[in-house]
């Protein structure tokens, strides 16, 4: 390896004509640099520039502006024949007129390969995916799981240095998407190699990956490891994509060092929490998010600071967790308790109209720039 | 009512479509058997075998083939052969031709934009909707001018002046066979996912052997079609044919319209039948060849 990172995109902006003539920036401004052996995910809903992406380090767009480097070296205009870099599709896009074992062996031939080395290296790669004995089938006699390792194999019988994933998973039910989620996981794990993994699926993102981009409009919101993303969310877009997230908007009242004060207009009082920027100035406006989880229903009535009345509309019962909506001065939050007692009586459980009082701890109230 | 009883009108109307189809198709092969040579009634089979050809009147009583006497009889008609071998080389040449073309065009159609592809896209069809015999004055006024200067500007004299023949037919019916290939081509091309290409680009190919290995096999389907309809195309092509054939380049259908002004002998419904099983047997062979190649193998 020659460089620390696999792939580098420094200040790339890729600029599409959209059909009505107007210039759009698919991809606008993003610098990221994903580390040798990683499993890095690009989260974002469609048309956040995520796909593009992957594209432009495939080889299939290149960069309007700025510069995508694969193991330290500039790619300009490298056609994807000429990278190293290997691309599982979203369709798969197998050769439905070649066997499995033409499939894999196409990519060896175009390097030349020995006819002996190809069988060799596409039967280890076969049993790596756990397809042995599918040689001579074609694509659709497989189901989607299997043509999804196939895919993955095509790719990885090259020994790229980094595997290009584009939402691989999309197209398998969900429980065929969990397993195949550990699989790809381990795969990675023990091969060494660098994935880049685009998904719209935050929990795959969150189970998979040692570092996610968050991406939205083109730009990237937040770079960094899934706890980070969840427990300390950068700004509001964030906050609400990973996870649920219950919201209140304010004003700062006062700062110092990590912590800062947010007056909130709709409870006519003052929240404690985390500021999630440095350079936050008194009397910004702001966003302060508190996860669903992370609020506590207090068992008795109480007053003081970080304790709020709030009434109750509806209590959801889903087996692990009973999830209660309730209405804070006007403003709906949602509450999850965890069902840690097994219990019948209806009387335990919250009814409409109840009042209770929550709990909100500062170091669970994140403050946050709006946008 | 009983929703599967078929309503009467649509049993007439198929019985009708099926008969008007296939009643003459029936009616021409059965007359190239008949023992009249004036062929205005079928008059009964030739029966009966014999060293020569027995003629009784108009009527064919024995013959060295028997029932196929007028197949013999076309087989030893030298203009005959001689039209259906410029017949199938303008169809092959063409073909081949117009395929090549006709799928460039398709593929180029479909994965650039450029200014005039709207244009490009609509004069497709102008040789499709513009009558054959327009199409055909255009092309004759358009051949004999040019030669006409270049054989002047040349000073060409005798045999090398230029002249319509074989080669204008094969130069007018690409001509008019490239829009239909490329039309066909590019239905064909309509669900066809770019990314089969990005993945071979992916794994190493270049453009050229992604194209080959790729591309080609699985649009192979859909320039079959459209070469298959631009070679029948070409084979029954009478307007086009009529106004740019020389001197030696008579195709079958000029060679049998020039019979009709003639005389009506079964020998014309021989050579149709003929035709007509040649040509049936290669749409049966090349949808043969489809079926298999779309057709899973089972292991």
């Amino acid at each position: 390896m020659t460089s620390e990172f696999a792939v580098e995109m420094r200040d790339v902006v890729k600029k599409f004509i959209t059909p009505e003539g107007n210039e759009l920036n698919a991809v606008d401004h993003v610098t990221m640099q994903i580390k040798n052996g990683e499993f890095f995910s690009m989260l974002g809903s469609s048309g956040c520039g995520k796909t593009t992406s992957l594209r432009m380090i495939a080889g299939f767009e290149w960069p309007t502006e700025g510069e995508v480097y694969i193991e330290g070296k500039s790619t300009g205009h490298t056609p994807p024949f000429q990278r190293k870099v290997n691309t599982v599709f979203q369709s798969y896009a197998l050769f439905q007129h070649m066997t499995v074992f033409q499939n894999i062996a196409f990519g060896l031939e175009m390097e030349g390969a020995k006819e002996s080395e190809i069988k060799k290296r596409v039967g280890r790669a076969l049993e790596m995916v756990q397809l042995t004995g599918m040689e001579r089938r074609r694509p659709r006699q497989l189901s989607g799981g299997q043509q999804q390792r196939v895919a993955v194999a095509r790719a990885l019988v090259k020994t790229p240095d980094v595997l290009l994933l584009d939402e691989p998973l999309g197209a398998l039910d969900l429980k065929l998407r969990k397993e195949m989620q550990l699989e790809l996981k381990a795969l990675q794990q023990q091969l060494g190699i660098t994935f880049i993994y685009v998904t719209h699926d935050q929990e795959e993102a969150l189970t998979m990956s040692d570092r996610i981009a968050v991406m939205s409009k083109g730009r990237v919101q937040q770079l960094a490891t899934p706890v980070e993303i969840y427990e300390r969310p950068v700004n509001k877009f964030v906050a609400d994509f990973i996870g649920e997230s219950n919201f209140l908007e304010g004003k700062i009242k006062h700062i110092s060092g990590n912590e800062a004060l947010v007056h909130i207009p709709v409870l006519n009082a003052e929240i404690r929490g985390m500021p999630m920027s440095n350079n936050f100035v008194n009397g910004e406006e702001v966003s302060v998010s508190i996860r669903p989880e992370k609020i506590r229903i207090a068992e008795q009535a109480a007053k003081g600071e970080g304790l709020f009345q709030a009434k109750v509309l509806t209590s959801v019962y889903i087996g692990s967790d009973t999830h209660v909506y309730a209405d804070l001065n006007g403003t709906r939050l949602k509450v999850m308790e965890q069902n840690r007692i097994s219990r019948l009586d209806p009387s335990s459980f919250y009814t409409k109209d109840q009042v209770i009082t929550l709990v909100f701890m500062p170091e669970n109230t994140l403050i946050l720039k709006k946008d | 009512m009983n929703p599967h009883r078929r309503s009467p009108w649509v049993i007439a109307a198929t019985v009708l479509v099926y008969f008007f189809l296939y009643a003459p198709i029936v009616v021409l092969i059965l007359y190239s058997f008949n023992a009249s040579r004036a062929n205005v009634k079928f008059e009964g089979f030739i029966t009966s075998f014999s060293d020569r050809v027995e003629m009784d009147g108009s009527f064919v009583k024995a013959s060295p083939c028997g029932p196929f006497h007028w197949f013999c009889d076309l087989s030893k008609n030298d203009d005959v052969l001689e039209a259906a071998g410029n017949t199938l080389t303008i169809a092959f040449v063409a073909t081949i031709i117009s395929t090549i073309i006709g799928t460039m065009a398709a593929l180029a159609l479909q994965r650039y934009d450029f200014k005039i592809k709207p244009f490009s896209q609509l004069s497709l069809y102008i040789p499709i909707v513009i009558p054959e015999i327009v199409m055909g004055i255009g092309i004759l006024t358009l051949f004999s001018q040019t030669f006409g200067w270049l054989n002047e500007a040349l000073n060409l004299t005798g045999d090398a002046r230029l002249s319509m023949g074989i080669g204008t037919v094969a130069v007018s019916h690409i001509a008019f066979m490239v829009p239909f290939v490329t039309l066909v081509v590019q239905a064909r091309l309509q669900g066809f996912d770019k990314s089969y290409e990005e993945a071979a680009m992916d794994l190493g190919a270049n453009e050229w052997v992604t194209f080959w290995r790729v591309t080609f096999p699985m649009i192979l389907p859909g320039v079959l079609s459209g070469a298959l309809l631009a070679f029948t195309l070409s084979l029954d092509d009478f307007v086009i044919t009529f106004f740019t054939n020389g001197p030696g380049s008579t195709t079958l259908p000029i060679y049998v319209y020039g019979l009709l002004r003639r005389i009506i002998t079964p020998q014309v419904n021989a050579l149709s039948t003929v035709w007509i099983l040649t040509v049936f047997i290669a749409v049966l062979l090349l949808q043969w060849l489809q079926s298999r190649e779309q057709k899973p193998a089972h292991e």
